[in-house]
């Protein structure tokens, strides 16, 4: 897919997380569903406007991808998305190592990278220094991974069918903006309608 | 039938088909059990939390899942049990084995054996301890359903009185 020379990240262009976001959610034609990780991730997931198949994660960081996984093993019909941060995605990079090995072909990881932990006061990430989250990937296992270089390139990586193909991680530099909006802290509620918007669960008899 | 075959067998007969593990000398038979039979879906993680991540999406998305881990390993779930299968009412089913106790060799297994219970108490997660293979079954197919009926986690230790302990301990420890 990409080069083996690890990129020079200086020259990458940088995104605002909402921006992407709402970016990469225009992209989504077959209901594929996102998991959007701890914080940050899934407040822009819900400010890019909310879809059945959202899932927002309340605490549990570096569970995304986990999460994401489970998902697509149960439904390999279905493109899963999982959108993570590089503090979070730096505290479970074993899920790397499980997802590689497992190889669904309907997962796409999407790391947003501000080299940060942005939401408990900007305190540098590993990221910020040595490394790099795409090499990261690839050394665990995932060939398809890497940096998205601007505007056209994420257009072109985003313009693919979500349910073939996998796994794929692209990484994104971001800036280091807070999420736009948050979604309602009520677990119960957001798994039900996940859930419902997956095609599963007893929601639909009360409706 | 022993203890890991009735095991599997309540696990086929309530659509558990999805079983992530981090792997303890125990589990093996568990283990190679779900690697043997093509209606599971075996999952290897690396981490415990990663493990009850991967069953908490595959409800989501319709399909049943077990973890297994060891005692130590237990000491990484609490806070994916805390912030993700309790609020978030899933019905993930935690399989431990019981190490730390009744001839442990490792230092680093006691002390996790004792907080076990009280952190999974703490937590409001429902368990029980098979010690008795007789009781195997009625237990866990019942609290399996009860689990999915109810949308809460529920975990099973596996007493040393039921599986024989570690194997590989009685050579490691002094007399």
């Amino acid at each position: 897919m990409a080069d083996s020379i690890p990129t020079d990240r200086s020259r990458l262009e940088v995104f605002n997380r909402t921006e992407l976001t709402r970016r990469l959610v225009a992209k989504l034609e077959r209901e594929e569903a996102v998991i959007g990780g701890i914080g940050n991730t899934n407040f822009d997931l819900f400010a890019a406007g909310h879809r059945p198949q959202n899932f927002y994660m309340l605490g549990s960081m570096g569970l995304a991808c986990p999460i994401a996984l489970g998902v697509a093993l149960a439904q390999p019909q279905r493109g899963v998305i999982a959108l993570e941060g590089d503090g979070s995605i730096l505290m479970g990079l074993g899920c790397l190592a499980t997802i590689a090995n497992m190889r669904p072909r309907n997962l796409t990881i999407v790391i947003m990278d501000n080299a940060l932990y942005q939401i408990t006061g900007k305190q540098p990430t590993a990221t910020g220094g040595v490394t790099d989250m795409v090499a990261v990937a690839r050394g665990a296992g995932i060939a398809n991974a890497e940096w998205v270089r601007d505007q056209a390139h994420f257009d072109a990586l985003t313009s693919r069918r979500f349910d073939d193909g996998g796994p794929v991680l692209l990484a994104v530099r971001i800036d280091d903006k807070p999420g736009a909006a948050q979604p309602p802290r009520d677990p119960a509620l957001v798994r039900n309608r996940f859930m419902k918007g997956l095609g599963i669960g007893r929601a639909g008899a009360l409706d | 039938m022993s203890w890991s075959e009735t095991f599997l067998e309540v696990l086929k007969d309530n659509d558990v088909r999805l079983v992530t593990y981090v792997p303890d000398n125990i589990l093996t038979p568990l283990i190679t059990g779900i690697h043997a039979d093509n209606y599971f879906m075996p999952a290897n993680a690396t981490r415990e939390d990663e493990a009850i991540g991967i069953v908490a999406g595959a409800w989501m998305g319709g399909v049943k899942g077990a973890v297994l881990m060891q005692t130590s390993g237990f000491a990484v779930a609490p806070n994916a049990i805390a912030s993700l299968i309790v609020p978030y009412q899933i019905p993930a089913i935690l399989v431990i084995s019981e190490r730390g106790i009744l001839g442990e060799f490792n230092i680093g297994q006691t002390a996790v054996a004792r907080v076990m219970r009280p952190t999974l108490d703490a937590l409001g997660v429902v368990h029980h301890t098979l010690a008795d293979v007789t009781k195997v079954r009625f237990t866990v197919d019942s609290s399996i359903k009860q689990a999915v009926t109810t949308q809460a986690p529920v975990a099973f230790i596996l007493s040393p009185l039921l599986t024989g302990g570690n194997p590989v301990a009685h050579g490691k420890l002094s007399t």
